[in-house]
């Protein structure tokens, strides 16, 4: 197993820079997600660990080696690709079996292997197939089959479920945890969906634009986000985000509609200072619908009138008008809602966030 | 008579009459090759009969048991010619393939200058007629010596088949995801063994059908070949049908048996081949 880093990692095409100098530790055994909007370099930098792409700039560096001019079969690591990748013309069997092929291992070293895998995998029974006549979660799974019987140092998924329905998608969520649990290799994983991001990773990467804006466990990006854009990236539905202006111990939106300036935030922000004001949807809730989590004083109520709702179950999504913008509530326990309904809704501003209205980075401190 | 009974009656003519036209055009087509056959089996008289005699009446094999006798009794080199023949289109098919490999894949995988307009010359000499390349490479063959021998043929075989094999490998390498060869190179491959253990035998179809197209065309050839063969050293089957043409006759069945000798190895490889040919073998190697 191993360690992997990326030292002021660059990838240009021509003279167009994609990847800006990014740093990065991932610890051995680390499971560690890439996440991120489309063309934000999370692919192109998994590329370059894989070898797929060549380096421009910088250092990589896996089990303390340098390697970036290493090609990809001597890096040992496997990929699990978004396609899948699989050989059509090989059976399953053959498909698992070709990396300890082309290693020069005998056909009774690689049986066991493969046989190993397959019932790791429950693929046992397609073994004899060919890749045409698997579902999709089946050709998923003979992916991941074909990664670790090679018992790699390191694990690269990039988007492995994106082309799996949703159903199918959780339940390859849970395969792939229960995957590292057991194989206890370092993963790095490349996702577009922060929810797979959530529930997989040890630490989650967030980049944007060829730059890492954050790095930090799902509860650090989640809960203290460092800037307005990883506010507004994690999490579903994303955080109310909206643009304000401090004034006289509040935080005054654009209509005018005004919250207290959440007690934490006093001694960071001046009066007249743009900002940006975040509060995710949980924080904000018809009374008696949800649960502040702190005192009791940080707790602002204001009566809202109901736009629209999302009616999901156990929850209703509540669309509401305030400060001039829509703001979405989360009630917990609901009961119908019809649209123009007035309700007092909570504020918990014990959970709101700050960003500066200029460079979109926290006030927190 | 209800709806669905005249719906069904409907579809049943339908399919009738698209069968009948099916049978008509292939008919259409089938029928000179057959009609070659036929004739090579009847006497001059029957051919050249008119109105045509429709049923033979006369069949015999006399035609053939002539071409392979000595010269004098209508006998012709064929033995020669057919060896002439498989040595110019074998050679000059394995080397366009080969080099249509290597083009193909270049075209398919790799980004260079030009690279566009390169393709487009490769087809604009296409749109030349061979015959109008008679004359310049007959005066060039002639000053380098290599007219009447196989490299020659074999030369502009290859001039002439490299451009197509390149356009349709290069559409056969195109269909094979590039994720597949990365994922043979993660898999501890080298570029090189990516191509081979995954690449080729995925475009193997197109190749096959490449190499067919490549072998008919070297296969019958008459134009160039009559121009720079001129013994039995280096004359290739077609223009070895020109042996039963004299000052004042032409000898029908026995051109139609050398043609039916012509047509039978193309008819074999073709259906030898054909099962390489069904596509859809990548069904499955990415989401599907």
């Amino acid at each position: 197993m191993a360690t992997v880093s990326l030292e002021k990692l660059v990838k240009r095409y021509g003279a167009v820079e994609v990847v800006h100098g990014i740093d990065l530790d991932v610890a051995d055994r680390e499971f560690i997600a890439l996440v991120g909007p489309s063309g934000c370099g999370k692919s192109t930098t998994l590329r370059m660990i894989a070898g797929l792409e060549p380096i421009s700039g910088g250092n990589l560096r896996i089990g303390g080696k340098i390697v970036n001019d290493l090609p990809p079969r001597s890096r040992n690591l496997a990929m699990v690709f978004q396609s899948y990748a699989l050989y059509p013309h090989m059976t399953v069997r053959e498909n698992m079996g070709f990396s300890l092929k082309i290693a020069g291992q005998t056909p009774e070293e690689i049986a066991p292997r493969v046989e190993e895998a397959a019932k790791t995998l429950d693929l046992t029974h397609l073994l004899d197939r060919r890749p045409s006549q698997l579902s999709g979660g089946q050709r998923q799974r003979v992916a991941m089959g074909r990664a670790i019987v090679r018992q790699p140092e390191v694990f690269l998924f990039d988007e492995p479920l994106s082309n799996l329905d949703a159903k199918l998608r959780t339940q390859m969520r849970v395969e792939i945890k229960k995957l590292h649990a057991k194989v206890q290799s370092t993963v790095i994983y490349v996702t577009h969906d922060q929810v797979e991001a959530m529930t997989l990773a040890d630490r989650i990467v967030i980049m944007r634009d060829g730059h890492i804006e954050q790095v930090g466990t799902p509860e650090d990006v989640f809960q203290r986000p460092n800037s307005k854009f990883v506010a507004g990236f994690i999490g579903s539905p994303p955080m109310n985000l909206k643009d304000a202006e401090i004034a006289d111990g509040h935080v005054v939106f654009s209509s005018g509609d005004r919250l207290p300036l959440p007690s934490r935030f006093r001694d960071r922000v001046t009066a007249g200072q743009r900002v940006t004001f975040g509060l995710r949807p949980d924080d904000l809730y018809p009374a008696g619908h949800g649960i502040h989590s702190g005192e009791d004083a940080d707790v602002y109520r204001h009566d809202l009138h109901v736009i629209l709702t999302e009616p999901l179950g156990n929850e209703t999504l509540v669309f509401s008008d305030f400060g001039g913008a829509e703001w979405v509530g989360r009630m917990l326990n609901p009961r119908r809602l019809v649209s123009g309904e007035a309700l007092p809704f909570c504020f918990d501003l014990s959970q709101a966030h700050l960003f500066d209205g200029e460079t979109g980075k926290t006030l927190r401190g | 008579m209800n709806e669905n009974t005249k719906a069904r009656l409907n579809g049943l003519l339908l399919s009738a009459a698209h069968k009948i036209g099916l049978f008509l055009a292939m008919a259409v087509i089938c029928l000179p090759g057959l009609w070659i056959v036929l004739a090579s089996f009847r006497p001059t008289v029957e051919i050249m009969a008119k109105p045509p005699v429709w049923i033979p009446g006369d069949l015999s094999f006399d035609a053939y048991v002539a071409m392979f006798s000595g010269v004098g009794q209508g006998g012709i080199p064929v033995i020669e010619y057919f060896r002439n023949s498989l040595i110019v289109s074998v050679t000059s098919t394995a080397i366009a393939l080969a080099i249509g490999m290597a083009g193909g894949y270049a075209f398919a995988r790799f980004r260079f200058k030009v690279k566009s307009s390169i393709f487009l010359g490769l087809m604009l000499t296409r749109t030349v007629p061979g015959i109008a390349l008679s004359l310049p490479l007959f005066f060039v063959y002639s000053k380098l010596g290599v007219i009447d021998t196989h490299f020659g043929l074999i030369m502009a075989y290859v001039a002439l088949n490299v451009p197509f094999t390149i356009w349709l490998i290069d559409g056969f390498f195109r269909q094979v995801p590039k994720d597949l060869a990365e994922a043979a190179q993660i898999d501890g491959c080298t570029r090189w063994q990516a191509f081979w253990q995954v690449e080729f035998p995925l475009a193997g179809p197109g190749i096959a059908s490449a190499g067919i197209f490549a072998f008919l065309t070297s296969w019958n050839e008459f134009a160039l070949a009559s121009q720079l063969t001129r013994s039995v050293n280096s004359k290739t089957l077609p223009v070895g049908l020109l042996d039963y043409t004299a000052e004042f006759t032409i000898d029908w069945r026995g051109m139609c048996a050398l043609a039916v000798i012509m047509i039978i190895p193309a008819l074999v490889l073709t259906f030898i081949v054909q099962k390489h040919l069904v596509s859809g073998l990548t069904s499955g190697a990415v989401k599907g």
